[in-house]
């Protein structure tokens, strides 16, 4: 019998602390908030798998977060599909033009990548404004099924639906974190043309870098729509939801998988402590300032920190 | 006569309006160890640019083991057995050493390694090139001579069946450059072929079969090491005018 590994063994916890939380909790509130960190986590999963792993920092990852929950909401529309298949939906057209948007882009370098990807946003932002179907500037309302399995309250079910595709997203980013795959993109975020000449497929994983996020951040915008059940595209890009996606990864570290997983629960929970007892609008303010210091202070993040400190330590 | 494994025929490149190549033709047999040389600027690095596929050049072709490779992309010539250090290092710099030599063998040599035993496999490369010590050090942190022994490594690493090394023992002790030279000697002697750029003169001399002679892009001598030393166009090149 081989040993299963204390990842595996946090996940299972984590999940079982869940469920838990479901039936003892009451307040309502916890299970909103507890969304919007899950929410931010998977998206600074994703983002850190091509702007960290890969090392093409960008401004424009957070568009298929929008993209997936417009995918849930025509898919919802048209079709009536259940959750769970508006997720595989949306990861799938997420992942797609995630891989299309790459290959248009991905020749670019550093700042002019970044600024293509932030105008692929707003074409995309555009398109979905001007797509009547899905409500186009008005925005959708969504109703949500009266169905909640097991669980007390839809926002329940809807939490512990983020928890587990939370914690698949960071299997998934450990996984690749530790592969042949991930060094091959440690090695293009170190030097692209060193990878090549030692035989990396650079285009080729960039791709799959791609695709890995656009699919990733469709999946934490496809229940978006049933959580707020109101959905216009400003929402749906909104810079704050992008600004984290970014903040967290490089407040927590982008080279090791435990970076914005870190980053996304400390930035996570200090913006839902100060949005109630202070105001929603310092918010951004705190996670701006926050990744000011980071950036200049300590670039590799809460990891990069403690790699520091460990090592001096045993030196 | 062995076979020809490399061939460059009328390379040209061209950065913009100046001509860094022109009309170079170079060849390398299996197993052979030729010697690169030629003043600073007179395109030696972007020949190598050109044979690894880090820059492709404007004219002429480069065929491989009898296969045209002009215009494949860098890590498929890596695949094919084309391996080069480069002369200004470029480590990965969030891995160690050791980890460094790990992106080679799992993608250039892949075909050619044996996947259980990559950290192996590794290991023997570091301890070769007198790396072993550091191997579980940051490679960002390393002196640039210790980089540039890395450089040597991470090509050997990749396996090839022709390694240019560029200018690996820039900066060297003497006693340093004899190893190195020892090195690619040893990889000579298990089949590989050589190109070496240097500008030190001992080693070029020592290592060499064959040298071929770069001026101002364009080649100006290919013969055997002597009589190319003493060709007047040589001398005048080096003593510059
Ligand atoms: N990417 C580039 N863009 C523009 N010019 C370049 C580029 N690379 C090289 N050059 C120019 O091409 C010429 C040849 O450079 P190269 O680096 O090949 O010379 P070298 O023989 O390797 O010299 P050294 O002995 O100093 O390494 C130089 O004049 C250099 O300035
Ligand atoms: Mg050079």
């Amino acid at each position: 019998m081989s040993k299963i590994s204390p990842f595996w063994v946090s996940a299972a916890v984590v999940l079982a602390a869940g469920l838990a939380f479901t039936e003892i909790v009451e307040n309502q509130y916890y299970f909103t908030a507890i969304y919007l960190i899950l929410q931010g986590l998977i998206m600074a999963v994703a983002w850190n798998i091509l702007g960290g792993f890969t090392g093409y920092v960008n401004f424009g990852s957070a568009a298929f977060f929008a993209v997936g929950a417009y995918t849930a909401i025509a898919l919802d529309k048209a079709l009536g599909l259940p959750l769970p298949l508006l997720i595989v939906a949306a990861a799938a057209i997420c992942g797609l033009i995630g891989l299309g948007v790459g290959y248009l882009t991905l020749r670019l370098k550093g700042v002019y990548f970044a600024i293509a990807t932030l105008a692929m946003a707003i074409v995309l932002e555009t398109f979905i404004t001007n797509w009547s179907y899905v409500g186009g500037a008005r925005g959708a309302y969504i109703l949500t099924p009266d169905k909640h399995l097991w669980f007390d309250s839809y926002s329940e079910m809807l939490f512990m639906l983020m928890l587990v595709l939370a914690v698949v997203s960071v299997a998934i980013s450990r996984k690749l974190n530790f592969s042949r795959l991930g060094r091959g993109l440690a090695a293009i975020r170190d030097d692209e043309v060193a990878a090549e000449c030692a035989g990396v497929p650079t285009l080729r994983l960039k791709l799959v870098s791609t695709t890995i996020m656009g699919a990733m951040m469709g999946v934490a915008g496809a229940p978006y729509p049933f959580f707020v059940t109101y959905v216009d595209p400003l929402s749906a890009f909104n810079l704050f939801v992008a600004v984290n996606a970014i903040a967290m990864p490089m407040i927590g570290g982008t080279a090791h998988w435990i970076g914005p997983v870190i980053g996304a629960l400390l930035v996570g929970s200090m913006q839902e402590i100060v949005k109630v007892n202070i105001s929603s609008e310092l918010n951004i303010l705190i996670v701006g300032v926050m990744l000011v210091l980071f950036i200049s202070l300590a670039p590799q993040g809460i990891v990069g920190l403690v790699q520091k400190h460990f090592l001096k330590r045993k030196a | 006569m062995s076979d020809v494994i490399l061939r460059v025929e009328n390379l040209s490149k061209r950065f913009g309006g100046f001509t860094a190549l022109q009309n170079v033709a170079l060849h390398l047999t299996a197993g052979e160890r030729l010697g690169l040389i030629g003043p600073n600027g007179s395109g030696k690095t972007t020949l190598i640019n050109c044979i690894s596929g880090a820059l492709y050049n404007d004219d002429g072709t480069i065929v491989f083991e009898g296969a045209d490779i002009t215009r494949l992309p860098p890590h498929q010539r890596a695949r094919l057995g084309i391996a080069r250090s480069f002369q200004i290092p470029k480590p990965f710099r969030s891995m160690s050493v050791l980890e460094n030599l790990r992106i080679p063998l799992e993608y250039a040599a892949w075909s050619r390694a044996e996947h259980r035993r990559i950290t192996d496999e590794a290991m023997h490369v570091l301890e070769t090139i007198g790396l072993k010590e550091l191997a579980g050090k940051s490679s960002g942190d390393l002196t640039q001579v210790d980089m540039r022994k890395l450089e040597l490594a991470r090509a050997l690493a990749a396996k090839p069946k022709v390694l240019v090394s560029d200018e690996a023992m820039a900066g060297l002790s003497g006693a340093e450059v004899d190893e190195i030279i020892e090195i690619l000697l040893g990889l000579n002697r298990t089949g590989v072929a050589v190109i070496m750029i240097e500008h030190i003169m001992r080693a070029v001399m020592k290592f060499s079969e064959r040298v071929a002679v770069l001026d101002a892009g364009q080649k100006i001598a290919d013969g055997d090491p002597q009589s190319v030393i003493a060709n007047p166009d040589v001398q005048r090149a080096y003593l510059g005018e």
